[in-house]
């Protein structure tokens, strides 16, 4: 029963097919099967957010996902959202503001306030905090990351 | 077998106390009907577990703190899903995501309750996949929405290959990490008695962080009368014991008198006799209580008119 099993889904707009084993959980899928190493594995048990990508349209914890149930899924990673040019201003704020320092945090910082640009464009800094509240971060105190996704919001109002 | 004590400490507690590491080898199977879970539990025996949203589940499983040899994955079972009325009652399918729950028409107007405890479930990301059968059935407790179905007065409806049977909220924690469930049984729906004119529903919790299981927390149900007399309280407290509490004493002390600074000093004051918390990692037990007497006068001022909250 622990055999592998096939899956297909599509991966930043790729259609992939791999033989998975049932306890492969995504973001290993994603580091280790297809190369995609933007997504980050902190934690391991979904308290860092290090791992947020999106699945169906909606972020989630990659490290909480089991790669064989995404059998037709559609996944998206930071390397997709980037090559898409959706957040191309929120990633120029966060560098304006240095709101990436080792940046181990970013991708899943990014994907998380991606979410807030396309769910809640009327957020304000509480809401801001609010969302991304999940995803931790040990260098920048927060302060820019807010800021750069606050300026971001603005801009785009 | 799980070590209950460590698992409710709740998994950010557990994060510091333990290290984690890669799940345990597994077999994976995806039913797609309930006929399906139930064949593929008689071939499984034991070593069989349900997932549904994993966010819990697989969190615990990297602790290795149990070890099933399959998990069913339940998610594409039609039977599960959906929210709708009748009768009088809202039917929530076990699937329905604490996402879901926040953005649902039915629910905002007929169970306003489970939309206001969305936000303080977790993080966005863990709310688009964490469902709440799945938060029913680990029965956390300091989990928000077991003490919200006790509060609206919920049944729960749970089958199993034998067939189908009803247990109400209040009967089905039985104890830490404890519920009614059989072996082989799953919960398939939730049926919540509708909100009216005369209902008010509330929760207030604290918490560490944004998001974290509650220090304490309350989920509070009642009826007011056209005199402003209170009917019906049930108010239920979360991480201040081995499950939801529904507090008897309290909602004596509160049932049939008009809401005011008197009679919401006599439900603090008859918390005492409810609530018999145990020291955790955020506290000895005086500190949950006095936790709790503050969320009651808190929660309970908001059903106040608007003159005498600011008197
Ligand atoms: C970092 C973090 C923070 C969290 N914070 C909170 C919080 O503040 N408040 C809170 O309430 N929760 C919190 N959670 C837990 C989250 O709400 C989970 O989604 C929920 O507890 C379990 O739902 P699930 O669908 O993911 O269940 P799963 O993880 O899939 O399953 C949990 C258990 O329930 C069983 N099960 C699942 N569905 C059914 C069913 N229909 N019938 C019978 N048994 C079933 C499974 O076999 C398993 O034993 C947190 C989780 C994480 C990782
Ligand atoms: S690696 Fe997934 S939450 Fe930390
Ligand atoms: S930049 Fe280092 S963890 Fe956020």
């Amino acid at each position: 029963m622990t055999a592998r099993i096939d899956i297909t889904l599509t991966v930043n707009g790729e259609r992939v097919t791999r033989s998975v084993e049932p306890r492969r959980h995504l973001i290993d899928f994603l580091r280790l099967d297809l190369g995609l190493t933007g997504s980050h594995a902190g934690c391991e048990h979904g308290v860092c957010g290090a791992c947020t990508v999106r699945v169906d349209g909606e972020i989630v914890r990659g490290c909480l996902v089991l790669a064989v149930s995404l059998d037709g899924a559609e996944v998206t990673t930071i390397e997709g959202l980037s090559d898409s040019g959706e957040v191309e201003d929120l990633q120029a704020a966060f560098v304006a503001r240095n709101a990436a320092q080792c940046g181990f945090c970013t991708p899943g910082m990014v994907m998380a306030a991606a979410d807030i640009l396309r769910h809640h464009p009327e957020a304000d800094r509480a809401a801001i905090r609010e969302h991304l509240s999940g995803n931790y971060c040990r260098c920048t105190g927060y302060q820019a990351i807010v800021d750069a996704v606050e300026a971001t919001l603005e801009a785009r109002r | 077998m799980i070590n209950k004590q460590v698992v409710a400490r709740g998994l950010l507690g557990l994060a510091r106390g333990m290290s984690s590491m890669k799940w345990p080898a597994f077999g994976y199977a995806r039913a797609r009907s309930l006929q399906d879970v139930w064949r593929l539990q008689s071939e499984h025996g034991d070593g069989a577990r349900l997932i549904a949203g994993g966010q819990t589940l697989l969190a615990t499983l990297a602790f290795r703190l149990s070890e099933p040899t399959v998990l069913i994955d339940i998610t594409q079972v039609p039977e599960l899903r959906g929210v709708s009325v009748e009768a009088g009652t809202l039917r929530i399918g076990a699937l329905t995501r604490h996402a879901e729950l926040g953005r649902d028409e039915l629910i905002a107007r007929h169970a306003p309750l489970l939309r206001e405890a969305v936000p303080y479930i977790a993080h966005p990301a863990i709310r688009n996949r964490g469902t709440i059968g799945g938060s029913l059935a680990y029965a956390d407790p300091a989990a928000e929405l077991p003490a919200c179905v006790v509060a609206l007065g919920a049944t729960l409806v749970l089958a199993s290959a034998a067939g189908e049977r009803r247990v109400r909220a209040e009967d089905f924690f039985t104890g830490l990490l404890e519920t009614a469930l059989r072996g082989g049984e799953l919960i398939t729906a939730v049926e919540v008695p509708i909100a009216t004119a005369a209902t008010r529903s509330t929760i207030a919790e604290v918490a560490r962080r944004s998001g974290d299981y509650a220090m304490a927390g309350l989920a509070v149900h009642l009826s007011l009368g056209s005199n402003g007399q209170v009917a019906a309280p049930r108010l239920v407290y979360f991480g201040v014991g081995n499950g939801p509490v529904l507090a008897k004493a309290a909602g004596a002390a509160l049932a049939g008198r008009r809401l005011g600074a008197e009679s919401i000093a006599a439900v603090q004051a008859a918390l005492a006799g409810d609530l018999d918390p145990p020291s955790d990692l955020h506290g000895p037990p005086e500190m949950k209580r006095h936790l709790a007497r503050v969320l009651t006068g808190r929660a309970l001022s908001r059903f106040l008119p608007a003159t005498e909250v600011a008197a």
